[in-house]
């Protein structure tokens, strides 16, 4: 029978109720800095995602659609919807001064695909010509696009070799894109020849709201990269001005809102970190304070039987070790537990970009909060340990102190 | 074994009195030989306690020294005089003073396992014998009555065979039976070589001691055998 090393464990055993609050405590201050710091990283890399999903310096709609937000509400937020403009509007934009890269887009919303719960955007792009979309789907589909193949978002409940109807048409799903934690996860993805056919097919079906146009003469949208030597303001304000009823929008200032909403909840949520790690902080001094108290007596007949004073302050750290890793494992486990399955439904919750980091950087996460609620608790306890090492055993015996 | 207090005092600093100092303890010198029981008497407040704390090596006299086989405990760091006590003194102190998160057993073998050392169960279970608790070595402390307890805090004394045996009320809160087996017990230690000293108001406890002291107002006064 050999329990030296074990006292601590036994005290944290033989009194459930204490140790469990001290538990609880330690697991709430890890579940906040773990879960906020997460949130707030996710929301980033949702954010960085989206830029580079963009892709484009500038972004040029039909007037129509110019409304900023309903822009975004399609291309940002989701959103099914869709709207044209005359291909011309693409060759005039081609003509004019600083145009780097440029490709058109199409956009299509369709009512009910038989394969998804809610409408998907559907939105396609010239394989010949494009430089936002390509470069992202070759990641994970490296051959070219053939008529009625789609690559479908991350969040869509469809498969590779999975068959969708659009429209009445046949498609083909050839590919599953990486998560973005963006609107694009639940958007499907084609070229200008399956889109201008699903468009086509929406018209002769009478479910698309524009009924006078032809396929073939469309775009929804131009996506522009700024030659050398030009800047973006200079290229939007010349298409502005010289084509006609079109808008030409810096993609920067598209997402500028969803940057600053970004921003707003960090906020909040560091806000709450530090609230809840101040009122935990105390709350923890208090509760390992009392829970020295009243043991003042035993640690004094520890002292009687030999024990330093050193030997008393580490049966309290060991104490407190013991509680705060276990805390902050039980907080981690919870963070991870709600926000690893339903960040789907906090995306869609916050209406925010909200891609989770790659798992290194989680448990590089993990890790950290485990360091730090560790530290954090045992350093709590390290007064209430400071204390008892310094009590007047003789006094606390005598029953005077 | 000899203990041997030379010149001790203890004051103590008392804010709300008119005067701020309070002699606990007046000088004296005083020794404690193996193989003899020694009892010291007195009223409550006498300084019976302190002086029992400043031998165990708890409370730094505020002069003199004590000599512990001429080791001065109090020159000793307090790593080595609490390694010193752990091996060389058994404290009975006053109350109940068990672990509750240990069972009575543990409690008794604490002495050992508290640094690392084979608890020394057969020992125990020996003495628990003597002391008529040995069918409680499983039961937790807050099961116990008080003089259940205070059996316990003697086993754990004199688990590792102390040269010192220092016991501070070590009847309190037992009946006249259990107070006979404890002083009985006391006595035996001092037979098999231990310097047993014990704070008492049992008047009775003399016909057990060797040698008897009383405390009065701090100052040592009488030495009957």
């Amino acid at each position: 029978m050999k329990f030296s090393h074990s006292l601590p464990f036994r005290n944290l055993k033989g009194k459930p109720v204490r140790t469990a609050i001290l538990i609880l405590l330690t697991a709430l201050l890890s579940l906040t800095v773990f879960s906020g710091t997460l949130m707030i990283t996710s929301l980033k890399t949702g954010l960085h995602s989206l830029e580079s999903r963009l892709g484009a310096d500038i972004m040029v709609v039909p007037y129509e659609a110019t409304t900023k937000s309903s822009l975004e509400n399609i291309v940002l937020q989701g959103a099914t919807g869709y709207f044209y403009m005359n291909a011309d509007k693409y060759q005039k934009i081609l003509e004019r001064e600083g145009i780097g890269q440029v490709s058109a887009q199409f956009f299509l919303a369709s009512a009910s695909s038989g394969c998804c719960s809610t409408a998907v955007q559907i939105i396609g792009f010239d394989p010949d010509t494009d430089f936002t979309i390509t470069p992202w789907i070759k990641k994970s589909y490296g051959n070219t696009l053939q008529k009625y193949d789609v690559v479908v978002g991350n969040n869509l409940n469809l498969f590779v070799g999975d068959t969708v109807t659009f429209y009445g048409k046949e498609c083909h799903v050839t590919a599953k894109l990486d998560k973005t934690g963006t609107s694009f996860d639940t958007a499907v993805f084609t070229n200008q020849d399956t889109i201008k056919a699903l468009i086509q097919s929406s018209l002769d079906l009478n479910m698309n709201t524009f009924q006078n146009i032809d396929p073939e003469q469309v775009v929804s949208c131009v996506m522009i990269n700024v030659a050398e030597g030009y800047t973006v303001e200079d290229v939007v304000n010349d298409i502005n001005i010289h084509v006609k009823k079109v808008k030409a929008v810096r993609t920067k200032e598209m997402i500028s809102g969803i940057s600053d909403s970004l921003a707003g909840v960090s906020d909040v949520i560091g806000i709450l970190i530090a609230v809840v790690w101040g009122l935990g902080i105390v709350i923890l001094l208090l509760a390992f304070a009392m829970s020295i108290n009243e043991r003042k007596k035993e640690f004094a007949v520890l002292r009687v039987m030999g024990a330093s004073r050193n030997r008393l302050a580490g049966i309290v750290m060991q104490e407190a070790l013991l509680t705060c890793l276990f805390g902050s494992i039980v907080g981690i486990a919870v963070g991870l537990l709600v926000i690893l399955p339903f960040n789907q439904l906090i995306e869609e919750q916050l209406n925010l970009p909200f891609l989770l980091p790659e798992t290194g950087k989680i448990i590089g996460y993990v890790i950290s909060a485990v360091i730090v609620s560790v530290i954090s608790g045992s350093l709590t306890a390290g007064v209430s340990a400071f204390r008892i090492s310094r009590i007047d055993t003789a006094l606390i015996l005598r029953g005077e102190n | 074994m000899m203990l041997k207090a030379e010149k001790i005092s203890k004051e103590f600093v008392r804010e709300m009195k008119n005067t701020n100092r309070f002699t606990a303890v007046q000088e004296t010198d005083f020794t404690l030989e193996s193989g003899t029981f020694t009892v010291l008497t007195g009223r409550s407040g006498s300084g019976k306690s302190t002086l029992l704390n400043m031998l165990s090596g708890l409370m730094l006299p505020t002069s003199g020294k004590i000599l512990l086989n001429d080791t001065d405990m109090y020159a000793l760091s307090d790593k080595e005089l609490s390694r010193f006590r752990n091996q060389h003194i058994g404290v009975i102190p006053q109350g109940q003073t068990a672990l509750y998160s240990l069972n009575v057993l543990e409690n008794i073998c604490l002495p050992y396992t508290l640094y690392g050392e084979d608890a020394h169960q057969q020992e125990a279970l020996h003495l628990m014998e003597q002391l008529g608790i040995a069918d409680l070595q499983n039961a937790m402390p807050s099961e116990l009555s008080g003089g259940e307890l205070r059996r316990m805090a003697i086993a754990r004394a004199f688990l590792r065979k102390p040269e010192l045996i220092l016991a501070d009320e070590p009847t309190s809160d037992l009946d006249d039976e259990n107070t006979r087996i404890v002083f009985s017990f006391l006595r035996q230690a001092s037979r098999e070589g231990s310097a047993v000293f014990a704070v008492t108001h049992e008047s009775n406890a003399v016909q057990y001691a060797d040698r008897s002291f009383r405390m009065d107002a701090g100052v040592l006064t009488g030495q009957f055998i």
